[in-house]
């Protein structure tokens, strides 16, 4: 099958690459980009273990096309932490409060919250669960999810509060 | 390192970050980032793909199957059929429980989505057009789905291969369908005890054919270097020595020349215990090739064609007094085993620990019996999140003591009380024969209806019922048996399930650990580190564990039925014990005293009565690569493979309460209460964790999982759009609480807990949903209660529209 040419910047790093044109976007990462933090869990889009950050944007990557994210900003998992390698609040939260277990879903899961936190600030426990309801998780009842997103919100919000 | 001259001895016992720490976990660094190294992440160089062409049929004849067109599309490289893998005698394979399965289709396919041929090609795409273009001409045959049936005179024969053996590797059959017969107890007692009975109940109970479902699905890569004769297998694998030796045993390969290595695991939950098709096929392509093969399943295979659980069909009985005491148990069990016996129990125990059915209570006569059969379904009947069968056992009579509550009219958690093993009797023999390591059943569940203010939730429940509306509380007490187990009467293939432990101290001080077990999620690289801390007295952060290399980790059974804490975790104890006693020699000779005078204090040897002289564990182990007493070897090495003497006995008491919306048959868990005794508690963080999860796991089973079949074999449902995974807004919020009984044979008193909730949990919300409609004479409704199911009841009571 012939290939198309696509570039687009993933994690701030502008790169280009041949696909065919059923090419998923979830494969171009992992195979073509070796970004192999987002999974493979349904190949269906309900599990959310692929999901990326594409323009904005939460997506299932296993449902998007490679060439749909040509020319976009597309975010994963190893895009998350700050400059000079220090964890973000999101993932700190992870650690923190045991939201992990098996750690399958957990990339997909920190790049929702991470898009959860810019869409509302401060969500509530409420929104929280129905913010990451599409990311499956197996292992850990979500309980400790919803405290490590609290976690980073707070976290996040404490100098814009003290600013206030 | 921190400098501990200067601390407390507070202060030095929380540096260590030992037992009852709730440290955060090491694993975590690695995930949190998207640098965990799952199957599917690895890509050797010249790696190429391969995945199945599958029956669309659930019994048919293989008549012809042509590759030649596969073979023609591009990027597509090889198709093995059951006939290239013939010579090598590979087309079948043993499974676990002594019977075998195809590898691929030989002559007929047996279940829907069984493996026919294996395609492989240079990426998944050019393997997925491969499978395409594979044309296989089926003959149906007549499809048998319903057990029931399966030992009628004119069931179709399913096992052609098997239909003339006397066994399949559980005992005598008595019927070409049959796969054994398991019976245990006093039947001539237990039949007594039911004629003497003033009350007697019965109950058919039937706990569905679910799936584990773990978020990764199983997948592998084979890697044969021909120039060496070596092949290296990544895997999936709960049991990654266990699946070495038997690739030997089924390539021919020697045993030293395979090394498999599980990676990071995605969860299990019993998925991950046996050998699937897939790892035969990619280690054949691998050999055939010379280049890496990949093989991950689908979802759609994982729930299709995978391990699943459960399907076991009971019929309970309990003979009691008047005031509800039990006299007596009987179950039969019809197990639906599919079309191949590949569940994964310890070889003697064809029903797993079953006969654990006499749960928390004192039951002086019971009889159970099970008959395993076939049908056209996937094979498996793994143990989802729980010890071999002992879900199915715990849901059985935490049912059955419901059941009996209503019939004599006796508050249900008060007929639990009556009934239980008392503290007093422990070590309590059962009358099925297990040895209950210890429990105090009582003090658990006061402390549970008092909690959740259990009088005040029956008093609101007779309002509601007045007022027309569903309220159900449901109560439950388990026992779970898990830690498998005694080599005298546990083994997998002959081999006994002991575990191991090799501990290198490094002679700055820091450790490594190896084990034979293989978390896939349970937290090993933080928890037992936290074990050998304590017992070691070296800080838990300064000590590395690694598990699933059989390169370079003791041989062990692995990680599945809540074993790896009381086994391998007692093999770190005990090895950890050995380097001190080692140490303590060493500690003599640096301090120039007698052994005797030297006292152990947290993390160093004192001598008695000069507290100044000392040597911290940090120094011995300087001094074991430096200065050891004439006579002793160097080093500060052990290793410890542990058969432990007795399974252990976790237990809890769980009380749930729901509201049921007779309009929509919608259960709304209002309250989940669990409260574990899971013995010495590791890291309480991660058992509140473990705890969260298999509740979780008991919700989606008891409320919504089901894999169903049609008449004609196809399989219902097997996507995530149809089978129930539940997301954060269904899933409730836990709470939790805990009692601690340690067990008095394992080396720190700790029991296991992982798969308590599940066990728990699931009787907990089923006994919640039935008590909403007891006032109306329900005794019983079957899983899962979905919406539509309980909707009909209400419907079938008059009580809706």
């Amino acid at each position: 099958m012939s290939k198309v040419q696509i570039t687009m910047t993933v994690n701030g790093q502008a790169v280009e690459g041949q696909v065919e044109p059923r090419c998923l976007l979830i494969h171009f990462l992992r195979e073509q980009l070796s970004l192999t933090g987002p999974h493979i869990g349904c190949e269906t889009s309900h599990c959310g273990a692929c999901t990326v950050d594409l323009d904005g944007m939460s997506v299932k990557s296993c449902t998007v096309f490679a060439v749909q994210a040509d020319g976009a900003e597309v975010l994963t998992v190893e895009g998350m932490a700050e400059a000079g390698g220090t964890l973000s609040a999101i993932q700190e939260g992870f650690m923190q409060e045991h939201g992990l277990q098996c750690g399958f879903c957990t990339p997909g899961m920190i790049t929702r919250a991470y898009r959860l936190l810019q869409e509302n600030h401060d969500p509530s426990d409420e929104e929280i669960r129905s913010g990451i309801s599409g990311n499956l998780c197996r292992c850990t009842g979500y309980q400790n999810i919803v405290k490590a997103v609290r976690y980073a919100a707070d976290k996040i919000n404490a100098p814009r509060e003290a600013a206030e | 390192m921190a400098n501990t001259e200067e601390m407390t001895l507070e202060e030095r016992e929380k540096t260590l970050g030992g037992i009852g720490s709730a440290r955060k976990r090491k694993e975590d660094v690695r995930f949190i980032q998207g640098k965990g190294n799952y199957v599917d992440d690895i890509k050797l160089p010249g790696e190429v793909f391969g995945d199945f062409v599958r029956s669309p049929y659930a019994h048919a004849r293989v008549t012809s199957i042509d590759t030649e067109a596969a073979t023609a599309v591009p990027g597509v490289i090889a198709v093995l059929t059951a006939d290239d893998l013939k010579p090598l005698n590979l087309h079948w394979m043993p499974t676990l429980a002594g019977d075998s399965q195809a590898v691929l289709a030989d002559e007929k396919v047996h279940f829907q989505n069984q493996e026919v041929a294996f395609v492989i090609g240079e990426d998944r795409y050019a393997v997925s057009d491969g499978v395409q273009a594979v044309e296989v001409d089926y003959e149906e045959l007549p499809v048998l789905v319903d057990p029931r049936k399966s030992l009628d005179d004119d069931a179709p024969i399913l096992r052609e291969d098997a239909k003339d053996k006397s066994e399949v590797g559980q005992g005598p059959r008595q019927h070409p369908n049959h796969i054994f017969t398991w019976d245990v107890g006093d039947k001539a007692a237990t039949d007594q005890a039911f004629a003497d009975a003033a009350v007697t109940v019965k109950e058919e109970i039937f706990y569905q054919r679910v799936h584990p479902c773990p978020l990764e699905p199983s997948g592998c890569v084979a890697s044969m270097d021909k120039v060496k004769g070596e092949l290296t297998l990544y895997g999936t694998f709960q049991a990654p020595h266990v699946i070495r030796t038997v690739v030997s045993l089924i390539s021919g390969l020697p045993e030293h020349k395979i090394r498999v290595i599980s990676p990071d695991i995605g969860g299990g939950f019993g998925s991950k215990v046996g050998a699937y098709p897939g790892y035969v096929c990619a280690v054949v392509g691998s050999i055939v090739l010379g280049r890496p093969v990949k093989w991950v399943e689908s979802r759609i295979d994982n729930l299709s064609t995978t391990a699943f659980a459960r399907d076991y069909r009971m019929t309970g009985e309990l003979a009691a007094d008047d005031q509800g005491k039990i006299t007596g148990l009987r179950v039969h069990v019809l197990a639906d085993h599919g079309a191949f016996n590949a569940h994964a129990q310890p070889s003697k125990w064809p029903a797993g620990l079953f006969s654990i059915v006499t749960g928390s209570y004192d039951i002086p006569a019971a009889h159970v019996s099970v008959d395993g059969v076939y049908t056209n379904k996937a094979p498996g009947g793994v143990a989802y999140r729980c010890s071999f069968r002992v879900t199915e056992a715990s849901y059985l009579i935490e049912r059955m003591v419901d059941v009996l509550a209503q019939k004599v009219e006796v508050d249900k958690a008060e007929i639990r009380l009556r009934n239980f093993i008392t503290p007093e009797q422990f070590p309590y023999t059962s009358c099925l024969g297990w040895d209950y390591d210890s429990g105090d059943y009582p003090t658990a569940l006061k402390k549970a209806l008092d909690a959740v203010g259990y009088d005040a939730l029956r008093q609101e429940q007779a309002e509601k019922r007045a007022r027309g509306e569903l309220m159900g509380i449901g109560v439950v007490t388990f026992t779970e048996i898990v830690g498998a187990g005694p080599m005298r009467n546990c083994d997998i293939l002959g081999l006994g399930m002991f575990d191991s432990c090799e501990i290198r101290v490094h002679p700055t001080g820091s450790v490594i650990a190896r084990l034979g077990t293989k978390s896939q999620g349970q937290g090993h690289e933080t928890t037992f580190a936290q074990i050998i801390a304590s017992e070691l007295g070296i800080p838990s952060d300064d000590i590395t564990i690694e598990e699933g290399d059989t390169d370079t980790a003791p041989y062990g059974l692995g990680t599945y039925g809540s074993r790896s804490t009381p086994v391998a975790g007692a093999a770190a104890a005990q090895a950890a014990r050995q380097l001190r006693a080692k140490a303590h020699k060493i500690a003599a000779h640096m301090l120039e005293v007698g052994p005797d005078d030297l006292e152990w204090e947290v993390d160093r040897f004192k001598v008695k009565g000069l507290p100044e002289k000392q040597a911290t564990m940090k120094e011995i182990a300087f001094a074991a690569y430096a200065n050891v007493p004439d006579g002793m070897e160097p080093g500060l090495e052990a290793v410890n493979y542990y058969d432990p003497p007795n399974f252990t006995f976790p237990f809890g008491a769980y009380v749930c309460v729901v509201d049921v919306d007779p309009e929509t048959g919608e259960v709304k868990v209002r309250r989940f209460y669990a409260l574990d005794d899971c013995g010495t508690r590791i890291n309480p963080m991660v058992i509140e964790g473990q705890v969260h999860g298999g509740l979780t796991e008991a919700f989606a089973i008891a409320l919504g999982q089901e894999l169903t079949f049609d008449e004609i074999g196809n399989i219902q449902g097997a996507s995530l759009m149809d089978y129930f995974l539940p997301t954060a807004v269904e899933t409730p919020v836990w709470e939790t609480d805990y009692t601690v009984t340690p067990s008095p044979h394992h080396p720190i008193g700790a029991k296991g807990v992982g798969e308590s909730p599940n066990v728990g949990g699931v009787s907990a919300f089923s006994n919640a949903v039935v008590d909403a409609f007891a006032h109306l004479g329900v005794t019983h409704m079957p899983m899962p209660h979905t919406a539509w199911r309980v909707w009909q009841t209400c419907r079938d009571l008059g009580l809706s529209g």
